[in-house]
């Protein structure tokens, strides 16, 4: 399993306050909760976001609620892989649990830039930065997590075991 | 080597001997909880799930809190899916309007959550219960609906921070002070993934509403849980409200930490998180050294700071006192309970003359749902939790997060202000 596209990248703490605003959670509806997913940090994202683009961040990507209205717009806005150098804890087991790839990788979160192409090959855990030529180590996911993601979520998994 | 109190919580809800750090385990669930915002979410997942019905009907809560009396269309879209699914389980806790409280308030009150418990809660902040001594965290939906579904959580093991807390709070410092002082010195990262366990002789120090408090806003430093030891003060709690009873855990004395802190509450000041992250604090002297910082609305309330002591700190400031002029003071009790004892108090009566409102339960503004949502430039001191960027409203709106003494003295000021100065 592989995602590739381009990089939006973020700074340190990024909420998911700021990733999916509260006002706009009376919807449970993933196709619409991606049309406001990071609204209130970037009101471009949503415009230019394509299929398999990337998001990269710093420490403690998706820090406060347990909403997994975060991690499922974000996913829905058709995001193939979040980086980040830490994830905030609730948000990290949110995106196993929906089968968004989330990998956590300090130094890939420090060589990757806002629109570089980058590739992530789930089985190795190698992040290339194919902009500037550059691999990352990231932990490679566990045979379990990776079917997770491959069912798109734990409740598939489940019943598929 | 020892274990910590969260672990031992932990080996036994898995039916372990002992366990370590980093150790994956499925652990057992006495409560699993959801609101109005995310059980929906879990209850779709669930329904997807081959499964008959819930484990448990009684070990499952289900609070409508967050847009309730129902703000809009959708909103009551969503209860209803909860009410439904109530019904249809024959869940024993489920609370409807009227008998509801803001979940974190309500469930210890109504005993549900006692001691050694291991709960799980599709809402960041169940770690408020920590402060019984149960091991509470917050998962997201589909976690909730596993629970829901099979009575049992995977966990990570985690490892532990110990505050060591001594000495007696000043007058108008509180457990929120205690909390926000910590997130300052630790930053919102500074417990990612760990326990933060609170032991000392200062603990005595501190009331149950402190506790509680303080434990709600361990996920504001990244925690994965926060606990307190289980003394005289939490067993007279227990016995006026547990339904059922309980074990209390201690941690080992050879017990490993990641790091120890001791912390004087002697010294600690009233403490205000500035925007737009809870580690951006500011001790109230060192407010009154900067300029003015006028505001526009106060919010008393939320499962961080809406219980009686919360209350009645804010009464004390606001009697025979005025919200200044062109001021906003919105205060919400934060269960029916506390509203019917605030009223047999004369707490409201107090409120209402000093021009704030009162409202029924709910989280409403504290994640900028409805009741006090702010306009563009607006700012706001708030007893809530978060600062985060629109977390209250417009984009470029800003929350002061401050305890219930520093708010209501604010309203009557019209800028960030302590009790003392008043």
């Amino acid at each position: 399993m592989n995602a590739k596209g381009t990089v939006f990248k973020y700074g340190d703490n990024v909420d998911t306050d700021v990733i999916i605003p509260a006002r706009y959670l009376n919807s449970s509806d993933p196709a619409e909760l991606a049309t406001h997913c990071m609204e209130d940090i970037d009101k471009e994202f949503i415009k230019k976001v394509k299929k398999g683009d990337l998001i990269v961040a710093d420490k403690n990507f998706g820090c406060g609620s347990s909403r997994e209205h975060a991690p499922i717009a974000i996913k829905a806005a058709g995001v193939s892989c979040v980086i980040a150098e830490t994830f905030a804890r609730i948000f990290y087991r949110n995106a196993i649990n929906i089968g968004l790839p989330i990998i956590e990788c300090p130094e890939a979160a420090k060589g990757i830039e806002a629109g570089d192409e980058v590739e992530v090959d789930f089985d190795s855990g190698v992040i290339t930065n194919l902009t500037k030529r550059t691999t990352f180590k990231g932990q490679p996911f566990p045979e379990f997590m990776q079917r997770i993601i491959a069912a798109e979520g734990l409740v598939n998994y489940i019943n598929n075991k | 080597m020892g274990m910590t109190m969260t672990q031992k919580i932990l080996a036994k809800a898995a039916g372990l001997e002992r366990v370590e750090a980093g150790q994956l385990i499925e652990a057992r669930l006495d409560l699993v909880l959801g609101n109005d915002i995310t059980s929906p979410v879990a209850i779709k997942e669930m329904e997807k799930m081959k499964v008959d019905g819930v484990f448990d009907k009684d070990k499952i809560a289900l609070v409508p809190d967050h847009f309730v009396p129902n703000k809009d269309i959708k909103s009551a879209e969503h209860c209803k899916c909860v009410r439904e699914f109530a019904r249809r389980n024959d869940i024993t806790n489920y609370f409807e309007v009227g008998e509801m409280g803001i979940e974190h308030a309500l469930l210890p009150e109504k005993g549900l959550t006692v001691p050694g418990d291991v709960i799980i809660g599709a809402d960041s902040h169940t770690c408020t219960y920590g402060a019984l001594g149960a091991f509470s965290t917050g998962v997201g939906s589909t976690d909730m609906a596993a629970g829901m579904a099979t009575g049992k959580a995977w966990f990570k093991v985690p490892s532990a921070i110990r505050f060591k807390l001594v000495g007696r709070p000043s007058k108008w410092v509180s457990g929120k002070d205690v909390i926000l002082h910590i997130i300052g010195m630790i930053g919102v990262d500074g417990a990612l993934y760990k326990s933060m366990e609170f032991v000392g002789e200062g603990v005595a120090n501190l009331s149950m509403d402190d506790r509680f408090t303080i434990a709600n806003m361990a996920i504001e430093a990244g925690g994965k849980n926060g606990i307190f030891p289980v003394d005289e003060l939490t067993r007279s709690y227990l016995e006026e409200h547990a339904a059922r009873g309980y074990e209390i855990f201690e941690a080992d004395e050879d017990a490993v930490y990641d790091e120890e802190y001791t912390i004087d509450l002697s010294t600690l000041r009233p403490t205000v998180s500035f925007p737009h992250l809870p580690e951006n604090t500011h001790t109230i002297d060192e407010i009154r050294e900067m300029d003015d910082i006028v505001i526009d609305q106060v919010v008393i309330g939320s499962c961080t700071n809406g219980r009686l002591d919360d209350l009645r700190i804010a009464a004390e400031v606001l009697k025979d006192r005025h919200i200044k002029k062109g001021m906003r003071c919105i205060i919400i009790p934060a269960t029916q309970k506390i509203y019917m004892q605030a009223m047999e108090e004369g707490l409201l009566k107090t409120f209402i003359e000093a021009g704030a409102v009162v409202s029924t339960p709910t989280c409403g503004p504290c994640l900028g749902g409805y009741m006090g949502i702010l306009a563009e430039g607006e700012r706001c001191v708030s007893t809530t939790n978060r600062n985060f960027v629109g977390r209250m409203g417009h984009v470029n709106s800003e929350i002061y997060l401050a305890s219930p003494a520093v708010a209501a003295a604010s309203a009557v000021t019209g800028i960030i202000s302590c009790p003392c100065e008043l």
